[in-house]
């Protein structure tokens, strides 16, 4: 970073162009006709909005388009529908809103996409460039309001700046750390003409530089701390998907015998069978691995950035570990973790460039330790506890995992204790296969995000785990579902309660239930109404018939899984403990059994 | 500790409420920020001093280098560079009192530019400590009124003329490795 110069500023005129160069004539275009134009040249098939008076001249223009707009019903599902294609795909997803209402309406869904380096597009409306500032009809400064959830963002005042700021956006969100960009055009810019000429729009950023890569030096560093490591750890990230690094982490971890913990965006990065691969991490990760990382003599973080809900306390957070840090965004160096040795670059990149160094170890005794480390965990899972007759959340999301395992299949989860059953008893094997909101936590992500999804991979058998409390949030968007004829199928672990926050308020705050307890529609008549198959079950022996039926059935399915009602996600590590301080189940062998 | 830095920026409508934004976010507080043109029409310079540790002054650096709009920054907290301050002070000076203001004005090499019957208005341009010097000295008097436009920084001019070192990060602006000015030494009084 220290070699940064200003680049040279692209002002100065371009040499005129031969007439073999200019394959595409310039054309005069309204903005709004330049928008879709463009869009199309980016690659976008699919775009999620919802009109109003402000973008309407960008609807009016959509019918000379190849794109399909899916009508939502709120343009918050519109953002993550574009979060959950991104995520499927790895394509920028684009949502469209109008002004005012409709743009503040997209600030969760982009915020979801900032937290979890997700691309996307924002396209919103705004009022006249004339009106901006006066309080207009539908007038919000959405420019400024969503300046610290963007990567970046822009607001276009005239046609001619149309075509450079999408091919700019669309650069932006998917390249280094992927991250949502928002285009506000005036109406007048949408209407307005002027000449659109693709090849001469070229971005222009000559402050952005995202291909950064380590120094020689810092690469010894870390092969010096690889080759003395004894107790080794891989930390994978949500970067290992982003950066298409699977095969390689899958190679480093197999020379180096280095066993691999997940975060939540981790998982599918590493496969769930591979041998190596210890589980997910943190305040509900397996005990097992959160020992680990607490005995470990190196941390290798692999696209990851520390955050709380992985680290615990971080006073007392892998004490005895030097800490290797692979990442494309400086900013995360240092930021909770201070590492020994940062190597700022594309994980890929990086990765290739290790790999010829490292040398093949033997860690056995340090893998065979995990045995140890397991102990009890086996009779402390619910699945092997005797049958009690009690549905349980785990026993449904295992008995899916069997069920849908060999398939295409993505889950796409919401937040909650549902979020964490599913990251624990659902075995990923493939990247992109597990769509959830980490960073931000965004109940009413899944039902959205899981029609994005599909859009983005329509061979993909698509799922939805979702409580009852977040599937209401965004429920809506069941008619989108109905008519856009998708093949979804909603599994909603329906307790009555949300339930995490009545964990917390079970564990924290001596069972105080305070508006926790949930009044709840029927969600069978609900589906029927939107003309939605549904299934209510309540026994475990209902649960894989209903899985096959929901299956086989051609639209989508909606089946309302009756668990028990306060059932708590364990282990879990209070908010500011140290890591390796669990709440565990209790054992039903050990009466006394507490937490170690 | 107060770190000092200069940060480029394409001059584009909004990119001081990105820069100040990104300071409030990430909970780092400014003490002093100043934008203006540069040489070149299309690059703003700020100045920014904040407190911060050595940690966090890089986190400071790498959160800049996000925002999209920013060109360069440069960290010449421990860098020789040239910082100045400009301060206006209004300040009572009626009857015997005036001569002496005069004199201070004189030793601190500031300007008088407004006169009134109650009181002179003094414009001083220096380091921060020769502006608090001197404002220490005048408040016996009675300061009526004082604004000052936080400081703006520029790295001292690379020794070997033609030749900036790579860590000075930028091939600009070494046309001017001019001697220090007569100001530049001796501010102290």
């Amino acid at each position: 970073m220290t070699d940064r110069k200003i680049a040279e500023q692209p002002n100065a005129p371009t040499a005129p162009r031969t007439k073999t160069e200019t394959n595409t004539a310039t054309k005069t275009m309204t903005g709004a006709g330049i928008l879709w134009e463009c869009l199309e040249r980016e690659g976008v098939k699919q775009v999620f909005g919802y009109p109003g008076g402000a973008i309407l001249p960008a609807y009016d223009a959509l019918k000379g388009s190849k794109i399909h707009h899916i009508l939502v019903r709120h343009e918050q599902g519109a953002t993550h529908m574009a979060d959950g294609y991104a995520r499927a795909s790895g394509e920028v997803g684009v949502a469209v809103a109008t002004s005012g209402p409709g743009a503040t309406n997209m600030v969760t869904g982009i915020a979801t996409a900032m937290l979890d380096s997700s691309p996307i597009v924002c396209i919103t409306g705004q009022v006249g460039s004339k009106l901006i500032g006066s309080d207009a009809f539908q007038e919000t400064d959405i420019t400024g309001v969503t300046l610290p959830i963007t990567k970046h963002n822009y607001l276009v005042t005239h046609a001619s700046e149309v075509a450079r700021t999408v091919r700019e956006a669309f650069y932006v969100a998917r390249s280094g750390r992927p991250g949502p960009v928002l285009i506000d055009i005036t109406k007048d810019a949408q209407q307005s003409t002027c000449e659109f000429d693709w090849d001469a729009a070229k971005p222009q950023l000559p402050g952005y530089r995202p291909d950064l890569s380590p120094a020689p030096a810092e690469y010894e560093q870390a092969l010096e701390l690889i080759r003395s490591s004894k107790r080794p750890v891989i930390l994978a990230g949500h970067g290992i998907i982003i950066s298409g690094a699977m095969r390689e982490v899958r190679d480093f971890a197999e020379r180096t015998g280095i066993p691999v913990a997940l975060t939540l965006l981790g998982i599918g990065a590493f496969p769930a069978s591979h041998p190596l691969n210890l589980g997910m991490m943190g305040m509900h990760g397996e005990a097992w691995v959160n020992h680990m990382i607490q005995e470990a003599d190196l941390l290798l973080a692999f696209g990851m950035r520390f955050d709380d809900r992985v680290t615990g306390n971080l006073k007392t957070y892998a004490p005895n570990a030097k800490k290797i840090h692979i990442e494309i965004d400086p900013a995360e160096i240092n930021k909770n973790v201070k590492v020994d040795v940062p190597l700022v670059g594309d994980l890929r990149e990086v990765l290739l460039e290790l790999m010829p160094k490292v040398e093949s170890l033997d860690r056995s005794e340090w893998l065979d330790h995990i045995d140890k480390l397991k102990g009890d965990s086996a009779v402390r899972d619910i699945q092997n506890l005797p049958d009690s007759g009690h549905l349980y959340a785990a026993h449904v999301i295992n008995d899916l995992w069997r069920q849908t395992r060999d398939g295409n299949t993505i889950v796409v989860t919401d937040v909650g204790q549902h979020q964490m059953w599913e990251a624990q008893y659902y075995k990923h094997e493939h990247p992109r296969s597990l769509i959830t909101s980490g960073g931000l936590g965004t109940m009413g992500f899944a039902l959205p995000a899981a029609i994005g999804a599909k859009v983005a991979c329509p061979e993909a058998e698509v799922w939805v785990i979702v409580g009852d409390g977040g599937f209401q949030m965004t429920m809506c968007e069941l008619a989108t579902i109905v008519q856009e004829n998708l093949k979804i199928n909603i599994a909603i672990i329906n307790n009555g309660f949300l339930g995490m926050v009545r964990q917390w308020q079970e564990f924290f705050y001596d069972r105080n239930y305070a508006a926790t307890p949930l009044l709840n529609p029927d969600f069978a008549k609900l589906a029927d109404a939107y003309g939605i198959r549904s299934m209510t079950i309540s026994e475990r022996s209902e649960v894989v018939p209903a899985v096959q039926s929901a299956r086989q059935h051609d639209g989508p399915v909606l089946i309302n899984f009756k668990v028990e009602q306060e059932d708590t996600v364990y282990p879990m590590v209070a908010a500011g403990a140290a890591l390796n301080d669990m709440i565990r189940r209790p054992s039903p062998i050990v009466e006394t059994a507490e937490d170690e | 500790m107060l770190n000092t830095f200069m940060v480029y920026v394409e001059n584009k409508p909004g990119v001081l409420t990105r820069v100040a934004s990104l300071f409030r976010r990430r909970a780092f507080n400014i003490d002093s920020l100043t934008v203006g043109r540069t040489e070149k029409p299309e690059v703003s310079r700020m100045t920014i001093t904040v407190d911060a540790d050595h940690d966090q002054a890089r986190r400071i650096e790498a959160n800049l280098y996000k925002l999209v709009n920013v060109l360069l920054v440069e960290n010449i907290t421990n860098q020789s560079a040239i910082i100045r301050d400009l301060a206006m002070i209004r300040v009572a000076a009626a009857h015997e009192a005036r001569s002496h203001v005069l004199e201070l004005a004189n030793v601190f090499r500031a300007r008088v530019v407004d006169v009134a019957p109650e009181s002179l208005t003094i414009e001083i341009t220096g380091a921060e400590e020769k502006i608090d010097g001197l404002l220490e000295l005048l408040r016996p008097y009675g300061i009526l009124e004082m604004v000052r436009t936080g400081i703006v920084a520029m790295r001292r001019g690379s020794k070997s003329a033609g030749a900036p070192s790579r860590a000075n990060g930028a091939a600009r602006l070494d046309s001017e490795s001019a001697s220090p000015t007569n100001d530049d030494v001796s501010y102290s009084v």
